[in-house]
């Protein structure tokens, strides 16, 4: 009972903090500084390890295609397999995920330093909404950034599956045919339910961030503890949200 | 006088007083503050002091509107302060007993959020005044440095320095004058005496300054396990026959007979 009190709690927190944020979009532009300032921080802690992962993520499916398709001299369809895996599910969930490690964890340790030491208190004294300049700015830098990150990790796991394709010795597929594959089965479409998708996990684990971060209070352990709880809540909410999402995108 | 404030480039300030209705506070149903009520008149100097522990800087939290009360109400200028848009009206600020300074940012820069983010002026004006507030504090050469790389004094220094750049009518100290040297501590009571002199700043100090308490405050409140023992001028308090009162003011070092051995020690 308590549990679902709880939950319902959180929930009906995140939903208030996002409009509170969003009722100061008109002081965004003032506000750009800070923006930039976001957006540079979620790329440089993420785009390295996204391109990483992806790069590996790519070759991996190349490989593992290769493998099953060879006993039906299937090789061809690589590409396609790697494309449209990459880019309906395994960009977006990836980038995802790595954010919540990267940003999420970094966002919610500094709110929640700031609240426990009192430097959220001392912003509403000098009447500065903690939701308008810790928030705000999060939450469109991560909209601003989560597409730029999904089609990177596509274009590199793309690269590291053609990479493979071409040099292991039981595929050896031409790199023309692979990318022929990628250009024949990954349509637009694709692409955009991938972006779409990112964009609502990259929201919510920023949102979430910033939620369980301005929520704390107590101590040091604490600080920790919402740490901990704000990527747990994170990759609960990507996995269940993956589900919803693509089934909902595939009616339209 | 006036004239002089308008030459510094003052924006316009009021006198606002404030009162504490039948407060009180509980945390988990322990009960913090009892039944508090007192007012402090425009432009007043008004002292809280009290034994450590007493719920003094819980009282400060409230007045500037941070948590809500258990019972009561708190009325600034007239305005309830428990109401959201009180407190957009109001122009005061709170000096936080451990500074709540900016952690991530530069010295000067807790110094001027508050003017940039409510854009009062222009970046020249700006950079003086936050100058002047440094200095008025002797922290000019500090402006750079992060609060991570200050002394606790010198913390508690720019903490007062950020209400100061603030302008406020109506300024809360929480122990403004611990952890800092006599003559800083006597720089301080200054700065709070001119305040009033000059703008008409009404100051509630918690403190167990007795310097502070008896040389500039106009009246002094006397808070004790929660509960409000005496509210009069220096000299009456001074003078109080209150036992309680009267140790806590001038408490006898005795180390023959030490008080935390003696029976009635805790209550
Ligand atoms: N958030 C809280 N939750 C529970 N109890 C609290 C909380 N904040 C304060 N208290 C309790 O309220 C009492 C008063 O605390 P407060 O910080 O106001 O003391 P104080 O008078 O400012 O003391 P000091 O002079 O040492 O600063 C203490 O017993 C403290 O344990
Ligand atoms: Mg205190």
């Amino acid at each position: 009972m308590k549990q679902i009190n709880n939950i319902l709690e959180h929930f009906g927190g995140v939903l208030i903090l996002c409009v509170r944020s969003f009722a100061y979009l008109p002081s965004l532009p003032l506000q750009w500084r800070r923006l930039i300032e976001q957006c540079f921080l979620i790329g440089y802690t993420t785009f390295p390890i996204v391109a990483i992962l992806s790069f590996f993520i790519g070759s991996v499916l190349a490989l593992q295609a290769g493998y099953s398709l060879q006993a039906v001299a299937g090789q061809d369809f690589i590409g396609a397999l790697v494309g449209l895996s990459l880019a309906r599910e395994l960009a977006p969930v990836m980038t995802a995920i790595l954010l919540a490690g990267r940003v999420g964890s970094a966002i919610s340790a500094e709110l929640a330093t700031m609240k426990v030491y009192q430097e959220v208190d001392a912003l509403v004294t000098m009447n500065i909404p903690p939701e308008r300049i810790l928030v705000l700015p999060r939450l469109v830098a991560i909209l601003l950034m989560m597409p730029v990150l999904t089609i990177s990790a596509n274009l590199i796991g793309w690269l590291g599956g053609a990479i493979i394709a071409q040099n292991i010795e039981f595929i050896q597929l031409d790199q023309r045919i692979y990318f022929q594959g990628i250009q024949n089965f990954v349509k637009f479409r694709d692409i955009l339910d991938g972006l779409i998708k990112a964009e609502i996990f990259g929201f919510f684990v920023i949102l979430v961030s910033c939620h369980v971060g301005l929520r704390t209070t107590g101590g040091p352990r604490e600080i920790g503890a919402s740490v901990t709880r704000a990527v747990v809540i994170s990759l609960i909410l990507i996995l269940v949200l993956d589900y919803f999402v693509t089934s909902a995108l595939m009616k339209f | 006088m006036n004239q002089n404030a308008v030459e510094n480039g003052e924006r316009q300030r009021s006198s606002i007083g404030l009162k504490i209705e039948n407060f009180s506070k509980s945390y988990d149903l322990v009960p913090v503050l009892n039944n508090i009520s007192l007012e402090v008149n425009p432009g007043e100097i008004f002292v809280i002091m009290g034994p450590s522990g007493s719920g003094k800087s819980v009282l400060l939290k409230h007045v500037a509107g941070l948590e809500t009360p258990t019972n009561g109400r708190i009325i600034i200028d007239g305005k309830d302060i428990a109401q959201p848009r009180t407190r957009r009206e109001l122009s005061m600020a709170l000096v936080f007993q451990a500074g709540a300074l900016f952690n991530s940012m530069s010295v000067f820069d807790n110094l001027a959020l508050y003017p940039r983010e409510h854009r009062l002026y222009d970046r020249a004006t700006l950079r003086q005044k936050v100058m002047r507030a440094l200095e008025t504090l002797s922290l000019q050469d500090a402006a750079k440095k992060h609060p991570s790389q200050l002394s606790g004094g010198m913390r508690k220094r720019v903490a007062i320095a950020r209400a100061l750049v603030m302008e406020p009518e109506l300024i809360l100290y929480d122990e403004p004058t611990s952890e800092l040297d006599p003559t800083m501590a006597a720089t301080i009571i200054e700065v709070i005496a001119d305040l009033r002199e000059e703008f008409g700043v009404t100051s509630l100090v918690v403190s167990h300054d007795r310097d502070l308490a008896l040389t500039i405050a106009d009246r002094v409140a006397i808070l004790m396990h929660g509960d409000l023992l005496e509210v009069d001028t220096p000299a009456n308090i001074k003078r109080s026959e209150n036992p309680k009162v009267k140790d806590f003011l001038n408490p006898v070092i005795d180390i023959k007979n030490p008080r935390f051995k003696k029976k009635d020690y805790s209550s």
